[in-house]
C-alpha cells in the first residue's frame, strides 16, 4: 500500500478510506432512490397496459443497446483495472486504464447519439406525430427517453471525474488512492443502473 | 509487476468481466428464444446477477466493513418500501 495524501479531518489512512466508502456508498443509495423513481413508474406502467407497453418496446434497437453493454461492461474492467493498479503504485497502467475508461465512456456516448438519431427520424418521441397508437406505448417511450437521458448525464459526470483523475500528477497518484477508489464507485454504479435499463429497455420487447 | 500484483490488478478483474459477457449473452439469447416461459422475470434476475457481481468484485464490497455495507443495503431497502406501499395499492385495486 503507498502512501495516503490524507484529507481534512482524518488522521490515518483506514480512517480516510471507510470515510470515503461510507460516503459514497451513502451517496450510491440516494441514486438508488433516484432512479427506484423511475423504475417504479415503469412497473406500474407495464402492469397498467402491458401489450401497448411491450409493443412500445418492440421498437427499441436492440443493437445499440447490446453492443453499449459490451462498451460499458468493458469500461467497468478497465476502471477495476486501474483502480487496483493505483493501489499497487503501478502508475503508467492506472493511467493507462483511467485513459481506457474516458475512450471507452465516449464511446458510449457517441452510440447513444446514433441511436437517439435513429429513434427520432423513426419518430418514437411521444407527442404530435408519436410513431404507435396502442395505449401504453408513449408511457414506454417516456420512460425511455428519461431514463436513459438521465442516465448519460450520470455518464458524462462520470466522464469528469475520470478526467480529473487523469489529471493528478503522475508521482502523486498512488497517494490519492482513496479518491481512485471512490471513483470507480461512480463509474461501476452508472455501469450497475445500465445493466437494469438494457433488460427492463431492449429485452422486454423479443 | 509481480505475479501476485497480475493476479490482484489484471487477471481477478478480467474473470468477472468474462462472467459478465457470459450473463449477457445468456440473457440476449434467452429474450430471443422461442415461446421461452417468464422471459421478462428471467431478464430481471439475470439483471440483478450481472448486479451483484459489479457491487460485490469490482464495487468491492465482498471486502468492505459491515458499516460500508449497511450503507449499500440501505438504498435498497428503502427503495423496497416504495414498490411494496405503491404495489399495496395497484394489485389490490
Amino acid at each position: 500500500m503507498p502512501d495516503t495524501a490524507l484529507q481534512e479531518p482524518w488522521q490515518t489512512a483506514e480512517r480516510q478510506h471507510v470515510a470515503m466508502q461510507f460516503g459514497m456508498w451513502c451517496f450510491l443509495a440516494t441514486e438508488t432512490l433516484f432512479f427506484g423513481g423511475l423504475l417504479l413508474f415503469y412497473a406500474v406502467a407495464r402492469y397498467t397496459h402491458t401489450a401497448g407497453f411491450t409493443a412500445g418496446a418492440h421498437e427499441a434497437e436492440v443493437t445499440f443497446g447490446t453492443v453499449n453493454t459490451v462498451v460499458l461492461l468493458t469500461s467497468s474492467l478497465t476502471m477495476a483495472i486501474a483502480e487496483r493498479a493505483v493501489r499497487e503504485a503501478l502508475t503508467p497502467l492506472a493511467r493507462a486504464m483511467l485513459a481506457a475508461t474516458l475512450v471507452l465512456g465516449l464511446a458510449f456516448l457517441v452510440i447513444k447519439g446514433f441511436e437517439y438519431h435513429s429513434d427520432i427520424e423513426k419518430h418514437l418521441v411521444p407527442g404530435p406525430g408519436f410513431k404507435l397508437t396502442e395505449t401504453g406505448a408513449s408511457q414506454f417511450w417516456a420512460f425511455y427517453w428519461t431514463a436513459t437521458g438521465v442516465h448519460a448525464c450520470h455518464m458524462m459526470i462520470g466522464l469528469g471525474v475520470v478526467a480529473r483523475m487523469l489529471l493528478i500528477p503522475k508521482a502523486d497518484l498512488p497517494s490519492r488512492w482513496t479518491a481512485a477508489e471512490g471513483s470507480a464507485l461512480y463509474w461501476h454504479l452508472v455501469d450497475v443502473v445500465w445493466v437494469v435499463l438494457y433488460a427492463l429497455i431492449y429485452l422486454v420487447g423479443r | 509487476m509481480t505475479r501476485e500484483q497480475r493476479a490482484h490488478v489484471i487477471l481477478a478483474p478480467i474473470k468477472v468481466w468474462a462472467g459478465l459477457l457470459v450473463l449477457l449473452g445468456l440473457t440476449f439469447g434467452y429474450a430471443y428464444l422461442p415461446h421461452g416461459p417468464f422471459k421478462a422475470e428471467a431478464s430481471i434476475a439475470i439483471a440483478v446477477a450481472k448486479a451483484l457481481l459489479i457491487a460485490f468484485f469490482f464495487m468491492q464490497l465482498r471486502e468492505a466493513a459491515w458499516l460500508v455495507r449497511l450503507a449499500a443495503l440501505a438504498g435498497v431497502v428503502w427503495a423496497s418500501f416504495l414498490y411494496l406501499i405503491a404495489f399495496a395499492d395497484y394489485l389490490t385495486r
